[in-house]
């Protein structure tokens, strides 16, 4: 069995010794470089611009403004593209922008011989602007006059949803009749997210050139061929006139997942007669110029019957859109949707979503997608319920959740496979969840501990919201090995490795002899859509096992021409055996043989696509035992256990080490992350790793990561979604844990330490006036 | 890329005072952890600058002086100071201090000196070095000048250092260290790699049997636009019984300090800090005195 190996990566060795390639690594030097303007207000209109300083220093190849690039508008999130208008991304970006959104809004570029002439220039750019004010929540947005940000939306409403889940008990009418019942325990909360960023450790960097009519970009991205058909819309030009090549990239976390600043070096490019440009952004631009994670506040209820059961919910989530559309509102639609599914309410469910432009730095794809942000909200009210009406917060959890079989009313997405109660009991034991419960009642003193938990469930790709669609192709080698050739990335999560096994055990021969073309060449990878969503173990999954059992067959076809009088063959230990298993041929030999024969040659290859029509839920829970500091609002986090239901593991090592980078996301979303901006000038504040406090190696416990391996009927291997959930329970399991601690229920992120202590001094915790 | 027009590497300290002489705008660069990152940042546009960073040999390392005094050099990176037997054996608070500035790389290549003549508030030895009431040896054109470091610090980024001047020892008397043991707090949001919200650094001298404070002395990193003792806070608590002592020394610091409101922390919060971990700094520092607290 190749699936189910702890192998180590396929590019380990060339990543920690350093041979592998990364974007900057490639880039021919010298190369022209490009910075980019940003503008010193966060709403308005640039009215004027004098580039003419800039323009005579010497070294300045170029400037360029936004009132020279074309006149298109273009979408940049990371979707498939729809053939079908009314499902199309917005398209509210242009290369360069006249009207300001963001503090810091693309305005002009410079393309220069190096790059401190490049900055010396920027600084010699004279603009004007006209200045409207900052709208950096959504309450001032949607406020009567405050402003178009685009002028397609003149409320600032990018789009709203609501949907209610038909009523199944004829004595109500509406979910709202329900949560009104005075028969039922009535529960009424408020929760809100912050703005967070990925921090993957390589900026998003690119280098582009013309050739033969073509431009040609290298970039670190998660959606080459995404990128490629974006530069295409952005600049009006056929799609095949553009080569997009992705090599190994230093994290992206979906922020790679949109369509950056590819475009704009596309057409630097073409204005500096196609000599290669370097547009390389600083972390500072990267926070402010790249996405992040939605804002979003949540207005919920609960009606619950005196059992534990709950009989309805409703949710009311407003997303903070930033400057410009993204990913949209695609994201609270996931979120709403998340909130629901977790634990179908018996009676009905009604929420409502909308997604508001404001003058904050855009949101886009960050791992989990909105989810991570319902469940932090779904999460502490299932604590606060059965804190406040006298439930265990596990026992209401297990009577709740969503039970196998479950389809979604609305897109159908069904439960194929279910461990969400095993992963809950097995994380409970491990934490010694009942003994700690019962040790931390009744704790005085200035620092106090407590446990917390929650759990979630994260569907598989984006089928049947989005097309899901994923091609490979195999190559015969002269010794028996295999090329696999992918359009899915490999983005540091470890896809390559999982790939070549699944094509191995597919194939039926060693991993050690599949060897993946890691890098993606638009020109020549088959068609995928790239790394997000958690879906590529099991969209691409089902493309690698038909391609990789077609190539068998092929294999053993030839075989059968070269061994006409054996029956049934089979590989086995890199050779072609017979039914009694005595080996007929080595791959090896086979292989060289169908190369070179001279009765019938024949290069062994096999290529397919996957239309993927299927989804299923994936499950996991978190628990999180914490020390709280209370005269210093200090949260030591002891312990940290994520247990999970990802289906079949395809590589342990790995799937363990991607749950530990996603607990740790997930501590920096409780504890100390956060966008900053200034009220009065929109600009971020804390737009640097010094200031936005992500967690060190020295702020971790041990993080353990545990698994329940159902077998999921729907997965190519028995698998399901890993990549993003292991970030989406960590922030409400450590908020409950404070709970547990202090008795103060902190109902927004992060629980960084300033705001605790005013918490505590609120909750009497802490005496200072 | 670096925006720096020219580098000057020094041979001696005379040559380096040579060279700030000749460049008044020139500007010094020793470890490089302060000044690189503005020049990154794009705040000294063409800088000239005048490396010390080989003078090892006159400005690096740490001594005993005969009469007991500890000299340290200014070019002796953070970690020079945290593993010095000399300042392990006499001084250990000043090497837990240095050992809380950023991450290991930054502390082999930050100076001590460069922490203090960058002249910022949260430098991470600025508050045990006031506590420790250190002078600063400085040279110019016309020779040395001794400053205590109470009349160093001017403003944000200002210290009592003319242009052509060169810090060329800390010096610590005996007296000040001598029969006293500290604890430095480094409040911050990370436990690694952060800049502090409040640094606070107490000695202590204990009477013979460990149950009185006979002397304190405190002092503050952010609390205050430059760092800064507490001259209340240690006058209250001279000669009190230590568990009362520490009661007490957090309201009492609170009469001398100003944090300001940022939107890196409120003054509340940072009142709050002040009370709260003058008295658990104060403990500690008791606690290696030997207290039982």
């Amino acid at each position: 069995m190749e699936v189910g190996r702890s192998i180590p990566r396929v590019d380990a060795a060339d990543k920690v010794t350093g041979r592998a390639k990364y974007t900057d690594d490639l880039c021919p030097r010298p190369v022209l470089e490009a910075k980019i303007l940003h503008s010193t207000i966060a709403n308005g209109w640039v009215k004027s611009m004098d580039i003419s300083a800039a323009q005579a220093l010497p070294g300045v190849v170029k400037v360029l403004t936004c009132f020279d690039v074309p006149d298109i508008q273009y979408p940049t999130p990371g979707h498939p593209w729809s053939v079908e208008k009314g499902h199309q991304d917005v398209a509210d970006r242009k290369l360069l922008s006249r009207r300001v959104r963001i503090y810091g809004e693309d305005i002009a570029a410079v393309v220069a011989e190096d790059e401190i002439t490049a900055l010396h220039a920027l600084e010699l750019i004279r603009v004007e602007y006209e200045e409207y004010p900052v709208l950096l929540e959504p309450g001032q947005a949607m406020a009567p006059g405050a402003g178009a940000i685009h002028e397609e939306h003149p409320d600032n409403i990018l789009a709203k949803m609501d949907l209610r889940t038909p009523i199944t008990d004829p004595r109500y009418e509406t979910v709202e009749q329900v949560l009104d019942d005075p028969q039922l325990y009535q529960f009424r909360g408020h929760y809100e997210t912050q703005q967070v960023q990925h921090c993957h450790i390589e900026n998003p960097v690119s280098f582009a050139w013309m050739e033969a009519g073509r431009i040609h970009v290298v970039t670190s991205t998660q959606i080459p061929h995404i990128v490629r058909r974006v530069i295409g819309q952005a600049l009006g030009i056929g799609w095949g006139r553009i080569q997009v090549i992705k090599p190994y990239i230093g994290g992206g976390f979906g922020n790679k997942q949109e369509v950056l600043y590819e475009p704009l070096n596309a057409w630097l490019t073409t204005q500096v007669g196609g000599r290669c440009v370097r547009l390389d952004v600083s972390r500072e631009e990267t926070f402010q110029n790249t996405r992040s994670r939605h804002p979003i506040s949540f207005d919920v209820a609960a009606a619950v019957d005196r059992e534990g059961n709950l009989m309805a919910r409703s949710c009311t989530a407003i997303s903070n859109q930033g400057g410009y559309a993204s990913h949209g509102n695609a994201i609270v639609a996931n979120a709403i949707t998340g909130f629901r599914q977790l634990y179908p309410d018996r009676v009905g469910h009604h929420s409502t979503a909308c997604t508001v432009y404001t003058n904050r730095p855009a949101p886009g794809a960050m791992r989990g997608y909105g989810i991570p942000q319902c469940n932090f909200a779904a999460e502490c009210m299932m604590e606060d319920i059965a804190q406040k009406f006298g439930f265990d917060p596990i026992e209401l959890r297990l009577k709740n959740i969503m039970p196998l079989g479950y389809v979604d009313p609305f897109n159908g997405i069904t439960c194929h496979s279910t461990g969400l109660r095993e992963c809950i009991l097995k994380g409970a034991e491990a934490m010694g969840w009942d003994e700690l419960r019962a040790q931390y009642r009744n704790q005085t003193g200035p620092v106090r501990r407590g446990v917390g938990m929650a759990c979630f469930s994260y569907k598989t790709g984006v089928y049947p919201i989005s097309l899901e669609t994923a091609s490979a192709r195999m190559v015969l080698n002269q010794d028996g090995t295999v090329q696999l050739q992918l359009g899915a990335t490999e983005i540091g999560q470890g896809g390559d490795t999982v790939f070549s096994q699944m094509a191995a055990e597919a194939i039926g021969i060693p991993t050690e002899d599949v060897h993946i073309v890691s890098f993606q060449d638009t020109d020549t990878a088959p068609f995928d859509t790239g790394a997000y969503a958690s879906r590529q173990t099991y969209v691409t999954g089902k493309a690698i096992k038909k391609v990789g059992l077609e190539f068998r067959q092929k294999l053993l076809s030839y075989a059968a021409e070269l061994f006409p009088q054996a029956g049934e063959l089979t590989i086995d230990g890199r050779a072609i055996a017979d039914e009694t298993g005595e080996r007929l041929i080595s791959l090896e030999d086979l292989a060289t043989t169908a190369f070179y024969s001279l009765e019938h040659s024949v290069h062994i290859t096999a290529e397919g696509t996957n239309h993927c029509k299927e989804n299923t839920f994936a499950f996991g829970c978190c628990f999180a035992q914490v020390e709280v500091d209370i005269p210093v609002g200090k949260v030591k986090v002891l312990r940290l256990i994520n247990v999970h239901d990802s289906g079949r593991l395809i590589n342990p090592s790995l799937a363990a080490a991607q749950v530990h980078g996603g607990m740790s996301m997930g501590m920096g979303y409780a504890l100390s992350e956060e966008m900053k901006l200034d009220p009065k000038t929109g600009r971020l504040l804390n737009g640097n790793l010094l200031d936005y406090k992500m967690p060190t190696s020295m702020d971790h416990p041990d993080l353990t990561a545990l698994f329940v391996e159902t077998d999921d009927p729907s997965g190519p291997f028995g698998n399901k979604a890993l990549g993003e959930p292991p970030a989406i329970p960590v922030a409400p399991a450590i908020r409950n844990a404070v709970l547990n601690a202090t008795g103060v229920a902190v109902n927004t992120l992060p629980l960084s330490p300033q705001k605790l202590v005013e918490e505590f001094t609120k909750g009497g915790l802490i005496g200072h006036v | 890329m670096y925006d720096i027009s020219s580098l000057y590497q020094a041979t001696s300290v005379a040559d380096a005072i040579r060279a700030l002489q000749a460049d008044p705008k020139a500007i010094l660069i020793a470890g490089g952890t302060d000044v690189l990152i503005k020049i990154r940042e794009g705040r000294l546009p063409g800088c000239s600058l005048v490396s010390i960073h080989e003078l090892g040999e006159e400005l690096r390392g740490i001594a005993l002086a005969p009469n007991g005094d500890v000299e340290i050099g200014p070019l002796s990176t953070f970690r020079d100071v945290t593993f010095s037997p000399i300042i392990r054996q006499h001084i250990p608070v000043l090497g837990e201090a240095t050992d809380m500035a950023g991450g290991p790389q930054l502390r082999a290549v930050g100076t001590i000196g460069g922490n203090v003549c960058n002249g910022v508030t949260s430098a991470d030895s600025a508050s045990t070095l006031m506590a420790l009431d250190a002078v600063l040896v400085v040279r110019g054109p016309a020779g040395e000048r001794r400053v205590p470091i109470s009349q160093w610090y001017k403003g944000v980024h200002q210290v009592n250092l003319a242009h052509d001047e060169l810090l060329v020892k800390l010096l610590i008397p005996r007296e000040n260290y001598d029969g006293f043991t500290g604890h430095y707090i480094k409040y911050a949001q990370r436990s690694a790699m952060d800049i502090a919200t409040l640094g606070v650094s107490c000695l202590v001298k204990l009477s013979e049997d460990k149950r009185l404070v006979r002397q304190v002395k405190l002092a503050f990193g952010v609390a205050n636009p430059v760092p800064m003792r507490s001259p209340a806070a240690e006058a209250a608590v001279a000669g009190l019984p230590l568990e009362e002592a520490i009661a007490q020394i957090g309201k009492a610091a609170l009469q001398d300090v100003n944090p300001r409101t940022s939107w890196r922390a409120s003054r509340e919060f940072r009142l709050q800090l002040v009370e709260e971990l003058s008295g658990r700094a104060l403990r500690e520092a008791a606690r290696k005195g030997g207290a039982a607290v």
